[in-house]
């Protein structure tokens, strides 16, 4: 499934509403965009701003205003990591429930379809059913998994994927971790530890660290991506579950806020549903 | 733009103080502030708005442009209507033989997690619970549920199959047999337009015909709410809501929205990972919390079990005692910054924000080099720093007088803080609500 199709399904209602919007002259017309902006989620505060930065443009050009403002949003620099050095290390964060296990999975269908020899460690050695859940998927997508048991330090875990890693030469090392509210500072230690461990163990690691969101979260998820930032530093967002009504627009305050790209979108719970982020696609499908 | 509407309220209430008198164009502002800081909340946008034209509207029918104090009472409103927006507490209702639960809701919503909650809740009012991993879809969701059932000791119906609307009618048919009295089933979380799965939960529904039909919610929920809540109200009727994951530090404006489209009640919300962090829902409470403003009354409750007795008693003496001084003041930061636990709670008194910026840790640096360059003496007793004694102390730590004045300030909020948390321990409302 194309992003454009994916996503329109989704979107329709939004950019109907704003297609209609555009066909009268109505004096409500930037409150009404406005709270369109609001209602998918990007905040009243960033919302304010995108609607005051149109009232310089006469009524016809709004859309096109709005659509050059956000494709100027989010089309960070995208670092491209052409020369990296494998093992690739990918850590994925995220708070309860979000999806980070699923991403890793659809992740891994993604890299191994494109060759890549990937390997799973589950740093998620607190909740239970974790385990099974990563090694199931693992098995779905012909990927490899180290194993670890309940309660093992997730560090440690980390730090024999990376060994694991090295030893049988693969590509790409997807970490799952325990998902863990930004407001438990124990949790966010233990997370602190995992990244210093595995810098330890090689400078350049891990290579990615992403915080995956889910797509339904109001504004809590700035606060996510402040607290997951501040106490690791993230690489990028995955933003899950946009098969849903949501709009998942608190990805754009992310990215205005903090400047983090957002790299892939989770479209669904197949393993072939996570595609990677195109900024001119994104903001297409949100209109068209 | 301010964080919460305890900001917002203080902003209207200055305008007002300013003129001795509330005018229209200023009572129109105060609205729009608070309508921004919902917003901030989570507060879907439609319910916003007619939360804040109620509002208004009642402020006018009140005579508030008449009032002594307009930005009390606009305050006062606002807290009423929210918590009477968001209900009473309401206990489950459990009626048939056996009773069941059906809990639903999106994909990693928390469901599985509240079903051992809520057995462990039941079984501790006496009945019979029985748990039933009806998610065949989720990888590893069976052995979730069966491994979390095991180590809390509880019943679950152990058959696999690959259909959710058997698994259920079979589970309830292997209940009747074992005489368990509460069913809960646990369902795969669904996409409320996921037409297909929607159907299967119907199913479900008319086969086990639970007397609760829940949907298993995310505090965080954003503006979808409306949407979510609604659909599957629409669907499947509910006859509540559980909210979870409120010991995170979102505002849970997803509430007032979820409750507004669908007119059911908020029956618990979860607090924590732990199988026995389930509430009933407190109204005023999380009135307060949607609205931003401090809640004395949790943050007591959770403080009262995290805080060593007699670590409390022996402050608490100090405090009644008035002894505390900077230099307590300062283990007193250490400590709270060290009791994890607790940090998370401090943003919720008043004047907690101030509190959590003094816990920073450039701020603590400072703090401590300050109350180094004091003489004991001046520690005991803020009182004597005057003019001369303050530029000596700057002097000496590095820092100014305003750095000094501004940490003197901030210790007799936290000292006063402080005997209120402890020394009297309000167990009525925020005078907010007062
Ligand atoms: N519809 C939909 N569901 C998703 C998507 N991504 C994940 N899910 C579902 O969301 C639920 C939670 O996903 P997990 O991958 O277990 O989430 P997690 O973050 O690993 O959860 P914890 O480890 O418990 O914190 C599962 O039922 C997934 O199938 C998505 O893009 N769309
Ligand atoms: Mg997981």
């Amino acid at each position: 499934m194309g992003l454009t199709e994916a996503l329109t399904k989704t979107r329709s209602r939004f950019s109907n509403r704003i297609r209609n919007l555009l066909g009268k002259r109505d004096p409500n017309l930037l409150s009404e965009i406005e709270a369109l902006l609001i209602q998918s989620d990007i905040g009243v505060f960033a919302s304010e701003q995108l609607t005051n930065a149109l009232e310089r443009s006469s009524p016809s050009e709004y859309y096109q205003q709005l659509e050059k403002e956000l494709t100027h949003l989010l089309n960070l620099k995208n670092e491209e990591t052409q020369d990296q050095k494998p093992p690739v290390v990918e850590l994925y964060v995220g708070v309860n429930g979000v999806g980070k296990t699923t991403t890793i999975g659809k992740r891994g269908y993604m890299l191994i379809k494109g060759g890549e020899k990937v390997l799973f460690a589950s740093g998620d050695t607190y909740r239970t059913g974790a385990l099974q859940q990563l090694r199931q998927w693992a098995e779905e997508i012909g990927a490899d998994v180290i194993e670890s048991h309940y309660g093992a330090d997730p560090a440690s875990v980390a730090y024999d994927g990376v060994d694991a890693a090295l030893a049988r030469d693969v590509d790409y090392l997807l970490i799952d971790t325990a998902g863990r509210l930004h407001t438990k500072r124990n949790l966010m230690e233990e997370m602190k530890k995992i990244k210093r461990v595995l810098s330890n163990k090689r400078q350049d690691l891990p290579q990615e660290t992403i915080l995956v969101i889910d797509a339904t979260t109001g504004q809590n998820a700035l606060q996510q991506a402040k607290s997951f930032n501040d106490a690791i530093g993230l690489s990028g967002v995955t933003l899950a579950k946009l098969d849903g009504t949501a709009k998942g627009g608190i990805a754009i305050a992310i990215v205005k806020e903090l400047g983090i790209p957002v790299k892939f979108l989770g479209i669904g719970e197949s393993r072939e549903d996570l595609i990677p982020f195109i900024a001119d696609d994104f903001i297409k499908a949100l209109f068209e | 733009m301010f964080e919460n509407l305890t900001e917002g309220i203080k902003n209207i209430a200055k305008s007002f103080r300013g003129r001795g008198k509330l005018k229209e164009s200023d009572a129109k502002r105060g609205m729009q502030d608070i309508r921004r800081a919902l917003l901030e909340a989570d507060v879907n946008l439609q319910v916003a708005k007619n939360f804040v034209s109620e509002v208004e509207k009642e402020a006018i029918n009140r005579k508030i442009y008449e009032s002594f104090s307009p930005a009390e009472m606009i305050t006062k409103i606002v807290g009423e209507k929210l918590i009477g927006l968001l209900g009473e507490m309401e206990p489950l209702k459990l009626s048939g033989q056996p009773a069941s639960i059906l809990l639903v809701g999106l994909q990693g919503s928390g469901k599985t997690t509240t079903a051992i909650k809520l057995a462990n809740l039941l079984r501790k009012q006496g009945r019979k619970p029985y748990l039933i991993p009806a998610d065949v879809k989720r990888p590893a969701a069976f052995e979730q549920l069966r491994d979390l059932a095991k180590r809390e000791e509880l019943p679950y119906f152990e058959k696999r199959l690959d259909d959710e609307v058997n698994l259920c009618k079979q589970a309830l048919t292997q209940s009747v047999i074992r005489r368990y009295d509460t069913l809960i089933f646990d369902t795969a979380g669904r996409l409320h337009i996921d037409r297909e799965m929607i159907d299967q939960v119907k199913k479900i529904k008319s086969a086990v015909k639970p007397s609760e039909v829940l949907l298993v919610a995310d505090s965080m929920t954003g503006q979808d709410a409306v949407n979510i809540a609604g659909a599957f109200d629409k669907e499947i009727d509910l006859t509540g809501i559980i909210l979870t994951k409120m010991d995170g530090d979102a505002r849970g404006g997803a509430a007032l929205s979820m409750r507004e489209v669908t007119g059911k009640p908020i029956k618990f919300i979860g607090t924590g990972e732990k199988s026995s962090d389930l509430e009933l829902l407190q109204p005023e409470r999380l009135a307060t919390r949607i609205l931003g403003m401090g809640d004395i009354k949790t943050l007591q409750e959770k403080a009262e079990k995290v805080i060593e007795k007699e670590q409390a008693e022996e402050f608490q003496k100090k405090i009644k005692e008035a002894k505390l001084d900077l230099e307590d003041f300062l283990n007193q930061i250490k400590q709270l910054k060290r009791m994890g636990p607790i940090e998370d709670l401090v943003e919720m008194l008043p004047g907690g924000q101030d509190l959590k910026k003094l816990m920073d840790e450039k701020q603590l640096v400072q703090t401590e080099a300050i109350i180094q360059s004091m003489t004991p003496e001046e520690r005991r007793n803020t009182k004597m720093l005057n003019a001369s004694r303050k530029r000596r102390i700057a002097a000496g730590s590095g820092t100014s007088v305003q750095d000094i004045n501004q940490l003197i300030k901030e210790y007799n909020m936290v000292k006063k803080l402080m005997k209120q948390m402890m020394g009297r321990g309000p167990s009525t409302l925020p005078p907010f609500f007062r």
